[in-house]
């Protein structure tokens, strides 16, 4: 890849060669350019070839993201594999080229750029995190980038460079407030999260949900990303008596959380209040431990529970390729469809031009969907169902309910802004 | 022409000219515009870097919060930018158009009045420079006239950085939270995200960097700088001279913030945007590991140190994206074990005596010119305790 060029060098009087020292480092910067291949599937450049086509994976694997994102990315990278054991996109293997966005939306940005602009990657499996993916929009939209972004998020947004393989805010939240009204019974919310912009929009959401219902939203609370004392509000929740506590508390918090709320002598299980979270996923849990948040509810549109016979296939190859251990959830499988939904676009396309593949994704379905099935909406989202699930001690949650339907995607919820 | 050298030679800027020539010349030319706009945006640490050299390894004070500083500046610039692009008809779904997105999400429904200035580039530009230093003017004051100093004004300048990144952060409605202001695009209708526009900003990037590293060596080559240099050592010796020590000291430290708002602002205008990671305690200590990989006595260091770190980032993330942390901290304890003094160090042990051997055989006229000079320097002492190494540190500064 770094070549140091000699030309230049020639040019340098020999009193200079005292700064030398600084020069490897600034030939080491000069990258050599990818040689694209041109045909009819690919028009503009991209990093493709008649035997392969590259794309690009960008996660997290350092930093504190690290262990929310791993599932995502061993996620694609078994999507991948088993794609190219399927023989590829249009004959083509995939190849990834990995970066890591080390947790630091900057550092987002700048891999972004470079596998847009280096790569000439046909497509991007990444982000995680709303401020990850607000550091990177600028720059796809820019240089006309793919985007499949697997995390259930606040909606708001529907860029033509992103198809959104998470839910966004309403099609989690409206259905398991529902259920928890007309099956709990539930007349009053303490809504409470991490102070940043997916719960509070999530709140906001559901605030607004609460209130068309006539029932009461009982307090609000935010607290900082990686905060561990809830014993405050905590007493508050018990001096209020809510019947539904409803988390977005999200990270490492949610340890702390889940252990004070037991250790104050709630227990969840009594549903007295009733927890009703839409940030805890199996992988959470692993960190919270089971025992500690036994009895909550989440809703969710996918857990590793589900039954169905494409669901079951997928848990066995991802056990099979990343250990017996792991345990997959909602975020996991959003971004096991990314690469599926991908190659899909492609195929009908007939190109893997940017262009032709946004144009070719609204209306793709996945009947091999672990979750089920989706269809990508006009609005870049995905149509799913919305599931409840009650967390056992083993750490799995036990699914209580799921929509008859497939939800449509609602990103600007009119009357919920 | 030997007039010029002997300016050259007197004020020892070849050096400088060397990294102007390697900045604006061989950089631009070497580099295509994506690894070029990431060399801009390492630039912008550099300014950071160079200011620590002043207030740090001059000065003797160790600002652990000079992000705080760069995320001012960088933010006072964003503020701007986002304004520009938060124009009633960019912004007409949202409930209140006009008014940019984060706070729309929020709940606001009006501009706060603090952002309205900012709709004046002209307010921006003297706020980039006026409230870091004003901000970095009360923390001095508050700080040196009652003599706090060395570790505990290390700490403090860390708590400060802290309190900065939770009040950001827990204050989403106004500054955008942990997502930082996103999406900058056009300054005075002019579209800073081209290649052009990114060319353009690299280079006034470097030369807003050179013009500060002229600043720095004027500065050091003042009597302040040597007075920095006595205060750091014995600063009671200069106070009982009759120096009014802490008004040296306010004056260095809000030169460092300044040059630090500097590379914020550029920062801002390179990246298009700005976010609170860049305000808190670990890319503010990162800084200070920039400034000491560079050699801490040395503005040049500075940069070159900058330079080489954030480059060995990206290039050991880029091929490693699970292990370049290890790659990384391991550098780190390689420089720290193996030359302390930083690449300004090993530049002063290794290369410099043999240059000037060189020197002495082909250009007579100059190499006598240099002996003066070297005669009029202290001899770098060979014993290894402490004050010796700190002359050390202060001889290779001054070369």
């Amino acid at each position: 890849m770094h070549s140091k060029s000699k030309t230049f060098r020639g040019m340098l009087r020999r009193r200079f060669l005292q700064n030398l020292l600084a020069v490897p480092a600034a030939v080491m910067l000069a990258n050599a350019s990818l040689t694209a291949h041109a045909d009819s599937a690919n028009t503009t450049g991209l990093a493709v070839t008649d035997k392969t086509v590259t794309v690009g994976i960008l996660h997290s694997v350092t930093g504190t993201m690290a262990i929310s994102e791993t599932g995502s990315v061993q996620a694609e990278k078994l999507a991948i594999e088993q794609i190219n054991a399927m023989g590829g996109v249009l004959g083509r293997k995939i190849e990834y080229i990995q970066e890591d966005g080390a947790s630091d939306w900057p550092t987002f940005a700048e891999k972004s750029k470079k596998l847009l602009i280096k790569d000439k990657a046909a497509a991007v499996f990444g982000c995680w995190t709303s401020a990850s993916r607000k550091a990177v929009l600028p720059i796809f939209e820019q240089y006309n980038g793919m985007l499949y972004y697997p995390t259930f998020y606040e909606g708001l947004e529907q860029s033509p460079n992103v198809i959104y393989t998470g839910q966004e805010a309403t099609q989690q939240i409206l259905a398991g407030i529902d259920w928890v009204v007309k099956e709990k019974g539930a007349k009053s919310f303490f809504l409470l999260g991490s102070d940043y912009i997916w719960p509070r929009t999530s709140n906001k959401i559901a605030r607004k949900h609460i209130d068309k219902l006539g029932l009461k939203v009982s307090g609000e609370e935010y607290y900082p990303l990686g905060h561990t004392q809830f014993n405050s509000v905590i007493n508050k929740i018990k001096l209020k008596k809510p019947d539904v506590i409803f988390a977005s508390v999200v990270g490492g918090s949610n340890v702390a959380f889940y252990k004070q709320l037991k250790a104050a002598g709630i227990d969840m299980t009594k549903e007295k209040p009733l927890v009703l979270t839409i940030s805890v996923t199996e992988d959470e849990i692993l960190g919270i431990g089971g025992e500690n948040i036994e009895g909550a509810y989440a809703s969710m549109k996918y857990f590793q529970s589900l039954t169905n016979d494409n669901n079951k296939n997928f848990v066995k190859a991802f056990k099979e390729r990343w250990g017996d251990d792991i345990v997959i959830g909602d975020v996991t499988q959003a971004a096991y469809l990314g690469p599926w939904l991908w190659k899909a676009a492609v195929e009908k396309a007939g190109s893997f031009d940017i262009d032709k593949v946004r144009a070719a994704s609204p209306g793709i379905e996945l009947k091999t969907a672990p979750e089920g099935y989706v269809r990508i909406h006009e609005n870049h989202h995905l149509w799913s169902k919305t599931r409840i699930g009650n967390a056992q001690a083993d750490g799995q949650y036990k699914i209580v309910y799921e929509t008859k339907d497939l939800i449509e995607p609602n990103p600007f919820p009119a009357g919920y802004q | 022409m030997t007039k010029i050298q002997a300016f050259i030679g007197r004020y020892q800027l070849s050096h400088l000219l060397i990294l102007a020539a390697l900045l604006l010349v061989v950089m631009p030319l070497a580099m295509d515009i994506f690894r070029l706009n990431l060399v801009g945006k390492y630039l912008t640490y550099a300014f950071v870097a160079v200011g620590l050299v002043l207030c740090w390894g001059y000065g003797g004070i160790l600002s652990l919060g000079q992000g705080v500083f760069f995320g001012l500046g960088g933010y006072c610039m964003a503020m701007f930018l986002k304004l520009e692009a938060s124009s009633p008809e960019q912004t007409a779904i949202q409930s209140t158009p006009g008014i940019p997105d984060f706070m729309d999400w929020n709940q606001l429904t009006a501009l706060p009045w603090f952002w309205e200035p900012f709709h004046s580039f002209g307010f921006t530009l003297l706020a980039v420079i006026l409230i870091p230093a004003l901000f970095a003017f009360i923390i001095a004051v508050a700080m040196f006239k009652r003599r706090v100093g060395g570790v505990y004004f290390a700490i403090i300048t860390q708590a400060i950085a802290a309190i900065l990144t939770i009040l950001i952060i827990g204050q989403q409605g106004y500054t955008g939270g942990v997502n930082g202001i996103t999406d900058l695009r056009t300054l005075h209708g002019w579209d800073i995200r081209t290649d052009s526009a990114k060319y353009i900003l690299y280079f006034i990037n470097a030369f807003l960097l050179i013009g500060c590293l002229f600043a720095a060596r004027y500065i050091i080559k003042s009597k302040l700088g040597r007075l920095l240099v006595a205060m750091r050592e014995r600063e009671d010796r200069v106070r009982f001279s009759g120096y009014d020590v802490s008004s040296f000291k306010i004056f260095i430290y809000c030169i460092a913030a300044v040059f630090s708002a500097i590379g914020g602002a550029m920062f801002t205008l390179q990246v298009g945007f700005m976010s609170p990671s860049f305000v808190g305690i670990v890319p503010s200590i990162e800084m200070v590991i920039f400034c000491a990989v560079g050699g801490r006595l040395s503005i040049l260091g500075a940069v070159y140190g900058t330079l080489l770190v954030n480059w060995a980032k990206t290039s050991f993330s880029e091929s490693f994206p699970e292990l370049w942390l290890f790659a990384m901290g391991a550098l780190f304890i390689g420089v720290v074990m193996a030359f302390p003094n930083g690449l300004a160090g090993l530049y002063q042990t290794y290369v410099e005596p043999r240059l000037q051997r060189f020197k002495k055989s082909s250009d007579p006229a100059l190499a006598s010119d240099m002996d003066a000079l070297k005669t009029a320097e202290i001899k770098p002492n060979k014993t290894k305790d402490t004050e010796s190494a700190a002359e050390e540190y202060s001889h290779a500064g001054n070369q």
